[in-house]
């Protein structure tokens, strides 16, 4: 594991330096180009104050009311069957609906349990790993036009399916 | 769909407070969340100011056209349909770098050209070619090499080493992919719409 904690360590600074050479070798305004993509940047992430805050107020009202604890005591017989915690399920069925939203359950999984435990590192992992097929399918079709989703819609929520239950086997087996 | 989730989320919570009586807990909680979310979104402005800052650099510096022929064959072979000169192969590669890093709303506007590139070419213009379909299936299994919003937030959050998560990340994404391209492929295979390529 050293090797591979050592190559995720350096892959960042080696990207920044491989960036920066690229732009003095091609005599380009690195420092101006940096800063016209910083202001995109913060515009992405204040744009997603709203998404995140009514996610997070929903979750945390659900769990002040005692309705998730209620909720994971009648599921986990049939979760733990499966191998998944059941304060992953709300996860598991926004992902693909709504990335936004799924970011912040990841956030208040996160903020729960502590970034160093297991539901929160699955949760990341399954965040990560997947991405908002409806939301995509429906954006880029629309964009064009498109109206028939037809099987793309079949394959990615099969790819969804199969991709959540690897992200949660491969925490369990990576984290162990 | 979203909307009916989220309205359902807080009336189901507000009205089990009120029969288990955790109401000044749900009082609580909502502020804490809006608190929570602000604190996040700092967290947010941090990191995707410094990627796509980056991700600017090299965009302006050539390196995602670079990438781009470097992957080209690869390509080639995902989008078969597609002419080695299609000017959607440059759009599609821009998107796919971009959602490597993780910088999932930054690929947005490249996928969106990559469509119309792909509708130009399209002759039934309500039906999807083969190769948007390939397309936006590597677009919801995501292959991404470096979730930057999550480990923004998993550095928000005091994690004592935030990028833990993006090897295991790697792998998922990955099986994820090749189960996305397999499925396409058979179903492609298994429809009619072999015969009709556009």
């Amino acid at each position: 594991m050293n090797v591979i904690a050592a190559i995720s360590t350096l892959f960042l600074p080696s990207l920044v330096v491989l960036i920066l050479l690229f732009a003095l070798i091609k005599k380009k305004d690195a420092y101006g180009a940096f800063t016209e993509g910083g202001k995109e940047g913060i515009r992405l992430s204040v744009s997603l104050l709203p998404f995140l805050l009514g996610m997070l107020v929903a979750i945390n009202i659900l769990r002040a009311s005692g309705f998730l604890d209620a909720m994971n005591q009648a599921l986990s017989p049939l979760l733990i069957t499966f191998n998944i915690p059941p304060d992953l399920l709300p996860l598991l069925f926004i992902r693909p609906i709504s990335g936004s939203a799924a970011l912040g359950m990841v956030a208040d999984l996160t903020a729960t349990y502590g970034a160093d435990h297991f539901i929160s590192r699955a949760a990341a992992i399954v965040q990560g790993s997947t991405d908002t097929t409806l939301y995509v399918l429906t954006v880029y079709f629309g964009a064009v036009g498109i109206k028939k989703m037809g099987r793309a819609l079949t394959i990615g929520l099969l790819a969804d399916l199969a991709g959540m239950t690897t992200a949660i086997l491969i925490t369990l087996w990576y984290f162990s | 769909m979203v909307n009916l989730i989220w309205i359902g989320m807080i009336l189901v919570g507000i009205v089990y407070s009120v029969l288990n009586g955790t109401t000044d807990k749900v009082n609580a909680a909502m502020f804490e969340a809006s608190t929570q979310a602000v604190q996040l979104v700092i967290g947010f402005v941090a990191v995707f100011t410094f990627w796509l800052g980056m991700m600017e650099i090299a965009k302006q510096a050539g390196l995602l056209e670079k990438l781009t022929k470097l992957f080209r064959p690869f390509l080639i072979r995902l989008f078969p349909e597609l002419s080695p000169k299609d000017p959607a192969l440059g759009f599609i590669m821009s998107n796919m770098t971009a959602n490597f890093f993780g910088l999932g709303n930054a690929a947005t506007p490249f996928g969106l050209k990559a469509m119309s590139a792909l509708q130009a070419n399209n002759r039934d213009k309500a039906v999807p070619t083969r190769s948007m379909i390939t397309f936006l299936c590597l677009n919801t299994a995501a292959l991404t090499l470096f979730p930057t919003t999550v480990i923004s937030l998993r550095m928000t959050n005091g994690a004592l080493d935030p990028m833990d998560i993006v090897i295991p990340t790697f792998l998922a994404t990955c099986s994820s992919c090749a189960i996305a391209l397999t499925l396409d492929r058979l179903f492609y295979v298994f429809t009619s719409n072999r015969n009709r390529r556009p």
